[in-house]
């Protein structure tokens, strides 16, 4: 059995990361994340350098996998969205799509109102990205996939340290 | 579920160290950090309790290198070993790629493997995967104790398909880096074989 593979090319980056771009501004927020449920990392805007955004990454994944078997324990379908309060940093956690996350980090200079508001317009466009990005690693032909050139040597090469 | 990212060249994988409670999923992964060079991982993250049980997950990231100009990266997490975190472990075997099952040799933690590794079947079962058809190795840890059943014995009740297996002393690191290359070269030519 092969695990569904999630897939990503340029193109739609370059999409999801404009999206993003412009979430930010527009919520004035300080960090956007967009994380695949698994916890891997996709696009980031804005944001400090030193912010870990691996360690964020598999952490707001568990945290979603955590409040989604929540949901199932008292058979409620989903819980779309979370948020936590801080002190200086909130944070604001929606589902896209049933598969990805999309993690907004903001601090005093907004509100978090605003951070809703302008998350709904952008939840609209990476859906619609997902979606279209879901039909395209569908119809992609096994020949494009860097893996079938993969050799053993190539494999082994990777623990020859 | 692997992540392939082709526009930063990045092929990212989920493995699972799996086991019965105190058989050392959480040692492993503390073994491969500290042995680990300084790029090529992230923090390991431990979601414990006070008493240092694993609570949620231990997480640690891994950068192995460059295949054909992708780098691969791999994410590799344990499950809380006590029966009750059962719901935990479940979220956490969603969109593996790979699992590594980690046995207590010990003799009298026979029948917590049995049901630890009949638990990881049915969980796996659950989320649609069937783990004969997985990247799947078994290692056989603690070694070093006294009481460590002989290997024969382990395999017969624990290894029925013959699956590759390791044995370990993850308090010393010994078979803790042959079983997570063995498991990672699964994963990677699983990925090879579905692109065909």
């Amino acid at each position: 059995m092969m695990n569904p593979q999630m897939v990503m090319y340029e193109e739609e980056l370059a999409q999801i990361q404009a999206i993003t771009d412009k979430l930010l501004r527009d919520s004035r927020s300080q960090t956007i994340l967009v994380v695949d449920k698994n916890g891997q990392m996709i696009v980031t805007s804005g944001g400090s350098t030193d912010l870990d955004t691996t360690s964020l990454s598999s952490l707001v994944a568990g945290n979603v996998a955590a409040t989604g078997g929540i949901a199932q324990v008292i058979r409620e379908d989903e819980f779309t969205g979370q948020f936590h309060e801080g002190k200086d940093i909130s944070v604001h956690m929606t589902l896209v799509a049933r598969r990805i996350i999309l993690v907004v980090l903001f601090g005093k200079e907004t509100t978090h109102g605003l951070v809703r508001l302008r998350v709904r317009k952008a939840m609209g466009d990476l859906t619609a990205v997902f979606e279209a990005l879901e039909r395209k690693a569908a119809t992609q032909s096994p020949q494009q996939n860097v893996f079938a050139e993969i050799t053993d040597d190539d494999i082994d090469n990777l623990f020859n340290d | 579920m692997s992540f392939i990212n082709y526009s930063a060249r990045e092929i990212n994988c989920k493995l699972v160290y799996y086991g019965p409670g105190l058989c050392g999923k959480t040692t492993n992964l503390q073994f491969i950090y500290t042995k680990t060079k300084e790029d090529a991982k992230g923090k390991m993250i431990s979601l414990a309790t006070e008493t240092e049980r694993t609570l949620f997950f231990d997480f640690l990231p891994l950068n192995l290198g460059s295949i054909r100009g992708f780098k691969t990266r791999f994410h590799l997490y344990t499950v809380p070993g006590q029966v009750f975190y059962d719901a935990s472990r479940k979220l956490i075997l969603k969109g593996v790629d790979g699992v590594c099952f980690v046995a207590d040799s010990q003799e009298e933690r026979m029948e917590a493997n049995i049901e630890s590794l009949d638990n990881l079947r049915y969980n796996l079962e659950e989320q649609g995967y069937n783990l004969d058809e997985l990247p799947y190795v078994i290692q056989y840890n603690k070694r070093d104790l006294p009481n460590a059943m002989p290997i024969p014995a382990l395999s017969e009740m624990l290894n029925p398909n013959r699956v590759p297996e390791y044995e370990a002393a993850a308090v010393d690191g010994t078979g803790v880096f042959e079983t997570l290359k063995a498991l990672a070269k699964q994963v990677l030519n699983e990925l090879r074989k579905g692109s065909t």
